[in-house]
């Protein structure tokens, strides 16, 4: 009786507002003249000009340079003033599958047991997820979506954020397997204060997972298999680097035995998620050259005596370090993720050239997660997947987003909130 | 004098009958006289005589003094050369009782009630009842411990709860409870924890310090006429015990102040038993004006050797370990008085290595002594029977062979009422020496040495190289047996003759062969001064001593720079006084006001000038909603309705989030409760004074605020299925809670009006009411001299609030969250509500699936008071940000965005008359940025408060790197101790949790 209950408040609400609908395949050919465009590689076109069709990008320029028959495209849009970005990326997140962090029922990133590697995300990416347009709306255009638990959480794929379902959403199917690292501390509640020590279980899970890798690993050396394990199975690709492995861990020496446990197992593709404390460990982390989607800049630094900027600071570290790193926003609830852009804000303000925080919220993350060739710059023969903003979209005093493209598809920026506030506008007949 | 010891082993037992116990055979009525002379006796600290007599019967001393003559009928004991000392006493133990356990747990949901047996007060852990004599027995394991460290007495109570009864002081006699106790109630105790108890309430620290303000109100209501009532064991009990000595127990120098405030309150002065870090705040014990109990339970080295592993340990924690020994020596300078006790010392050995550490850093001999005899006897009221050696007095004492803080002085006897207790035979002085060892035409020099009461030697053939010897001695008999590879192997036996120093007996050879052997004193050994040694360590140790920041933290300072006076030029001014955009303006800072705003203003002598051009000068940030600086607890949960506890008594002025929200530009916040139940606990206003007491920080008298909650937190909604009973449970259930409160403090607020009513006769005829302080607050909130910001998020429950309110003729404040105030947001402007929202959180509950980043700016448009808060102490450090995205999300402008986080909370806290915008006259509360504050760009640079510079980003560049200096020195010495074998304890890391809204612990 009280789920149905649930289950009816939830509809309600709901069928409120209006959802979004996914926007249809790009017909013709678009021509956007003006506007300074941030390229994602580092470099900026101001008064640029980018045509698209088909989905693709045709062209790049800045517009001066080049003679541009306008004719030829059956759309203009006048962008000067404003600003171009390739599409935002929110890596390692949970999109489409949380809901509400208090709702037991809209909950679908943590599937039981310690060992999923053949748990899919992509199967519950839910494309009507009331935090998609909310994402859309301030410029996150891609994201992975990926697994949670202990351990190894499961495998991740790649979505587009204006989908009918998830065979229309999916970029990179499968793209990932996540590898939740094991915290060589605990944490214990003592009279009121928490007490970290080391972990006594720490090299015994290690162990474990030793134990998981080796055996498959052996597995996958046998390409048919009679009795199939679900979970080797899903891990051949990590072996064989068509998959990535994704390894949270923040303190440094959890990265340290992370990152040689992976080398173990001759894994090419290893992304360091976290790494709160990588800024001790820059010379090993570009020895193994070890990419890193970085946490949020919205936390506080761990320990007391840290410089008490530590945390906006990183981004400048790493980059002067030349170890490539993308936002990631880990730690922040799924809603929050919205503020990305304004993570990489904040890293300028403290330092990091503001080409290069852009870098580090498209091309960069593109290359990590292994995408690049078609998205992730706003370059010819890439996908035609970024946005316009009327200003600096990595501040949240001026990013305003006024045309976002997927796959060169004009999508509808809404969002039901952004529908509520009108509803109630007209109701107070203000605005 | 060997006879003597003989005698002492025959005299341990049983001197005295017990007068109501019946004997088996013989009744022993030895009244165990006793005469101790030619000692050195420290008859207290004060007071020393060479060649003393003391003279004892029946337990007491009976006369003391340096010519007296041993009367007949007394043991004669000649302590030539031997020191007597008043033994120590212990005042806060749990010696001879059962540590209090907690009940098994047989139902995992709430325990509202007390579930004890007897017509007892409603509360567990207020327990006035519980008498330390009745729970006391004698551990025949532990007294050895006790006896051997130098303690004779102690006062000992199952130390658990808040109010928890009375301790009773005794002897540590080993036969019979009866007669070992000297007052069987000595004190009565209390603490801030609620122990093993498993009831709900108090779930904090601020629910303790209300539950015992609430005990003294009702005790004081039983004994005036509420005993005709009700019976209350409890409330009778607490009655009967207030004349005691009333010691109380903090775990913190910081709740020193929280107890004597109490005090003050009810007229108590507590004796505190302190925690050991009273050294961090000397000034604040010092005007708490109390005496102490301290523990000297100092920390070992960390084992910093890993140095990511050496991240974990604190520069507070690695400071404490450092300075935690010279605590008592620096209390002991400022004057403060204080006893030390034995407990929190792993055994009573570490107990002594570490009295002995403190003397040797320089902590002083003699109030050492006094705090472990006279003090405590005085602080419980006994000096008249213990604590000395005068006359009348109790015969506890020690006999030791030197100083008895000297390392290498030995305690041989303890005597208890007259009983003695034999830890070590008596040294015989003249055994050591150099002798000349003669047999078979050999000639050895032979070394004894006496150390801790046990012999060494050694022998040595000329110039060859020494030999151990094996010794023992007993009796007048010695036994020496070594091993000389040239001569052989050789065992002798002989008669030690004292006078003549001389010994002679008979020996045999490896061979069987037997022989004559003697030895004659040569001389003494030359002793290597140990003292000496120690005080070159020491000497080293304290010329290189961390300093004692305020706060006790990375980022506090040992110096306090209180310049008020500055001349900000060039800066764009966002005045927050109009809408006209920022202008380049200069502001003179006076006095801690600003004083003028305007252009080119000159600059004075004297008066620091900032050139800020190109950079942003704004009010300081106000915070309406945040859990700053809370102490062991935002939420006091156990009950619906805390009204009655106040987040200002729980105040953390330490903690380093203070100082990291500075340096986000945040000058003035509103600690709140938490929104654990419909009525929550007063708020707190502070200013963010860092290195400030929390009695400093506080706003001078600003009005006063009380957190209410709606939804799901307070309906336990997401609080696991255990917890479906505390009513209420619905929307429907928090709507009747409230009017039947409100109902309630009316009636309260009537019955004291009738009550003051009467004319005195009528007053002597009736009944006072009971003080109640839920009730008295909801009373203000009445009367509108509180005001309530409510967290809220769904419009339903908004809408209600205001027409209970209304009902009741008062005003909701300020719904705090209100993210749905978008939605009533014509029904907030007519009840004349505030909303201090979220700029755009939700989805992390079902009922902020409808909240919209739009909100802010819906209600500013509609014409509502609206802010910005944080509820994180994230968050609070960039909440100009937080403000800045309603210029995103709903189109405002930049002024107004900046006003949610300045002059708007300001008009919310009826502050804005000092704070909250750029204007003459008001505090000098200002920040300068690097870029336009509204940008994610910001950097606050300087944030003044009063005046005062709090955070400087340039002086923040140079503390860190001082931090960094401080912690290499600091692990250099630990590992130090390591390298010399000194004992190190694993690296860990102790934080206080942040608080939000809904951080539901219970603290025990």
């Amino acid at each position: 009786m009280k789920k149905t209950i649930l289950f009816l408040l939830i509809s309600c609400s709901v069928l409120s507002a209006q959802k979004p609908v996914p926007a249809p395949e790009q017909t013709g050919s678009v021509l956007i003249l003006g506007g300074t465009i941030h390229i994602g590689n580092g470099k900026v076109i101001t008064n640029g000009a980018i045509g698209f069709e088909k989905g693709k990008i045709t062209l790049v320029s800045e517009a001066t340079l080049i003679k541009i028959n306008s004719d030829s495209f059956s759309q203009i849009i006048d962008a000067s003033g404003k600003d171009i970005y390739p599409g935002f990326i929110l890596p390692a997140s949970q999109i489409g599958l949380k809901e509400i962090e208090a709702v037991r029922a809209t909950l679908d990133e943590n599937e039981v047991g310690s060992y999923n590697p053949n748990v899919r995300s992509l199967v519950a990416y839910n494309t009507d997820s009331k935090i998609i347009p909310t994402m859309k709306f301030n410029g996150i255009l891609l994201a992975q979506t990926a697994p949670e638990g202990n351990l190894i959480r499961g495998t991740s794929s790649i979505v587009q954020l204006d989908a009918w379902n998830w065979e229309d959403a999916v970029y990179k199917e499968d793209d990932a397997i996540h590898l939740s690292w094991p915290s060589a501390y605990s944490r214990k509640w003592n009279e009121g204060v928490i007490v970290t020590e080391k972990d006594k279980k720490y090299v015994e899970l290690i162990n474990d997972l030793k134990t998981f890798f080796d055996d498959a690993k052996a597995y996958s050396e046998i390409q048919d298999q009679k009795n199939k394990d679900l979970r080797f199975e899903s891990m051949r690709d990590l072996f064989t680097g068509e998959q990535k492995l994704f390894i949270y861990a923040d303190n440094a020496q959890e990265i340290q035995n992370a990152i040689e446990f992976a080398k173990k197992y001759e894994i090419k593709n290893i992304v360091l998620a976290g790494g709160a404390d990588s800024w001790m460990l820059t010379d090993y982390l570009k020895e193994n050259n070890i990419p890193i989607i970085i946490n949020s800049l919205q936390t506080l630094p761990s320990a007391g005596h840290d410089d008490i900027a530590i945390r906006f600071k990183l981004p400048k570290l790493l980059r002067d370090a030349g170890i490539k790193f993308g936002f990631g926003g880990l730690g922040m609830e799924l809603m929050e993720k919205r503020n990305l852009m304004f993570d990489a804000g904040m890293s300028v303000a403290h330092g990091l050239n503001y080409e290069d925080a852009v870098m580090a919220l498209t091309l960069n993350t593109a290359e990590i997660l292994g995408i690049a060739n078609s998205v992730g710059s706003i370059e010819k023969g890439k996908d035609a997947t970024f946005f316009i903003s009327i200003g600096d979209a990595l501040d949240m005093r001026t990013n305003n987003i006024e045309y976002a493209f997927i796959q060169g598809r004009q999508i509808d920026l809404n969002t039901e909130q952004k529908e509520l506030y009108i509803r109630y506008s007209k109701k107070y007949s203000i605005e | 004098m060997k006879k003597i010891i003989v005698l002492f082993i025959f005299s341990a037992c049983s001197l005295f009958g017990q007068e109501t116990f019946p004997t088996n055979g013989i009744t022993n009525q030895n009244k165990s006289n006793y005469a101790f002379t030619n000692a050195i006796l420290i008859v207290n600290p004060e007071t020393t005589i060479e060649k003393a007599t003391l003279l004892i019967s029946n337990g007491k001393i009976i006369d003391v003094g340096k010519s007296i003559t041993p009367p007949d009928g007394f043991v004669v004991v000649d302590l030539a050369g031997n020191y007597i000392y008043p033994s120590f006493i212990d005042i806060y133990t749990q010696y001879g009782i059962e540590e209090a356990k907690r009940k098994k747990e047989n139902n995992p949901g709430p325990q509202m009630f007390s579930s004890k047996s007897g017509a007892f007060g409603w509360n567990e852990a207020v327990k006035p009842e519980v008498n330390g004599a009745d729970l006391f027995s004698i551990d025949n394991k532990e007294i050895e411990e006790w006896l051997k460290a130098g303690f004779g007495a102690v006062l000992t109570h199952q130390l658990d709860g808040i109010v928890r009864g009375t301790a009773t002081f005794t002897l540590l006699g080993k036969e019979s409870e009866n007669k070992s106790i000297l007052k069987r109630e000595a004190a009565s105790l209390y603490s801030f924890s609620k122990g093993v108890s498993r009831q709900d309430y108090p779930s904090s620290l601020m629910g303790s310090i209300a539950l015992l303000k609430q005990t003294y109100h009702d005790a004081y209501w039983y004994k005036n006429g509420g005993n005709k009532l009700e019976e209350n064991i409890s409330l009778d009990e607490f009655n009967s015990i207030q004349d005691l000595p009333q010691i109380f127990e903090v775990r913190d120098v910081l709740s020193i102040p929280r107890a004597d405030k109490i005090g003050d309150e009810f007229g108590k002065q507590y004796i505190i038993k302190g925690s050991g870090n009273e050294y961090q705040k000397i000034d604040l014990v010092k005007s708490a004006e109390v005496r102490l109990i301290i523990p000297i339970n100092f920390p070992d080295a960390f084992d910093v050797e890993d140095p990511f592993d050496a991240e974990l340990v604190s520069l507070e924690a690695m400071k404490h370990w450092e300075l935690a020994p010279l605590n008592p020596m620096m209390l002991d300078k400022a004057g403060i008085e204080f006893a030390i006790t034995s407990l929190g010392t792993k055994s009573k050995n570490e107990f002594w290595t570490n009295l002995r550490k403190s003397i040797n850093l320089g902590f002083n001999k003699k109030t050492a002594l006094k705090a472990l005899t006279t003090i405590p006897a005085k602080l419980i009221n006994s000096e008249e029977m213990a604590g000395t050696l005068d006359k009348g007095k109790i015969a506890n004492f020690l006999i030791t062979s030197g100083d008895i803080f000297d390392e290498s002085t030995q305690i041989y006897q303890n005597w208890v009422a007259g009983k003695p207790t034999v830890l070590a035979s008596f040294e015989d002085k003249s055994l050591a020496g150099n002798f000349e060892l003669t047999f078979n035409g050999f000639n050895y020099d032979l070394e004894i040495e006496s150390k801790d009461s046990k012999l060494k030697s050694k022998v040595t053939f000329e110039n060859e190289k020494a030999i151990p010897a094996k010794i023992n001695y007993g009796n007048e008999l010695v036994t020496l047996s070594f091993s000389d590879s040239a001569r052989g192997y050789f065992r002798l036996n002989g008669i030690f003759d004292s006078q003549n120093r001389t010994f002679k007996g008979k020996g045999q050879d490896e061979n069987g062969k037997w022989f004559s052997w003697s030895a004659k004193f040569k001389n003494e050994i030359v002793k290597q001064d140990k003292n000496e040694d120690n005080s070159k360590e020491s000497e080293e140790y304290l010329s290189n001593l961390g300093e004692i920041t305020y706060p006790f933290l990375p980022y506090g300072k040992s110096n306090f720079n209180a310049n008020n006076n500055y001349l900000i030029k060039n800066a764009m001014v966002w005045t927050m006084e109009n809408d006209e955009a920022p202008s380049q303006m200069d502001v003179l800072i006076k006095n801690g006001k600003i004083s003028e705003v305007g252009k080119n203003l000159p600059s004075t002598d004297g008066v620091p000038t900032f050139d800020a051009e190109g950079k942003h000068l704004t009010p300081g940030i106000i915070d309406e909603h945040s859990h700053l600086a809370i102490t062991r607890g935002g939420n006091e949960s156990g009950l619906a309705s805390s009204a009655e506890v106040n987040i200002g008594d729980i105040l953390n002025s330490d903690h380093i989030n203070i100082y990291r929200q500075l340096a986000g530009g945040v000058t003035t916040v509103q600690v709140l409760h938490g929104s654990a139940n419909p009525i929550g606990g007063k708020a707190a206003l502070i200013k963010l004074r860092w290195g400030k007491s929390a009695d400093e920080m506080k706003f001078e008298n600003a009005d006063g605020f009380i957190k209410f909650a709606l939804g799901e937190n307070v309906k336990q909604s997401n609080w696991g299925s255990d917890n479906k009973e505390r009513y209420p449970q619905t929307r429907m259930g928090v709507e009747q809670f409230y009017i039947e409160r409100f109902t309630r403090a009316k009636e309260y607020e009537e019955s004291w009006e009738r009550y003051n009513k009467l004319s005195d006769n009528e007053k002597k005829n009736a009944i006072q009411p009971r003080k109640d302080l839920e009730l008295e607050t909801l009373v203000e909130i009445l009367n509108s001299k509180r005001f309530i910001t409510c967290h809220s998020y769904v419009q339903s429950e908004i809408n209600m609030l205001m027409k209970v309110a209304e009902k009741f003729g008062f005003k909701v404040n300020t719904f705090t969250h209100i993210l749905e105030g978008y939605k009533v947001a014509d029904k907030m402007l007519e009840h004349g509500a505030a909303g201090s929202s979220f700029s755009d959180w939700w989805a992390y509950k079902f009922e902020v699936n409808d909240a919209i980043p739009f909100n802010a700016a819906i209600m500013t448009k509609v014409g509502i008071n609206t802010a910005i808060n944080s509820d994180d102490a994230e968050m609070a450090r960039r909440l100009n940000q937080e403000a800045a995205k309603s210029i995103k999300y709903g189109g405002m402008s930049e002024i107004d965005a900046l006003k949610m986080v300045t002059l708007n909370p300001a008009k919310m806290l009826h502050i804005d008359n000092k704070v909250g915008s750029i204007k003459v006259g008001k505090d000098a509360d200002l920040v300068i940025w690097s870029d336009n504050p509204l940008s994610v760009y910001a950097i606050a640079e300087k944030t003044f408060i009063d005046g005062i510079i709090y955070f400087d980003r340039e002086e923040e560049k140079i503390l860190q790197e001082s931090i960094g200096k401080e912690r290499a020195r600091l692990i250099q010495k630990m590992l130090s101790v390591k390298k010399s074998g000194g004992k190190t304890q694993k690296p860990k890391k102790e934080e206080q949790i942040e608080y939000h809204c809904d951080t539901i612990i219970n603290f025990n």
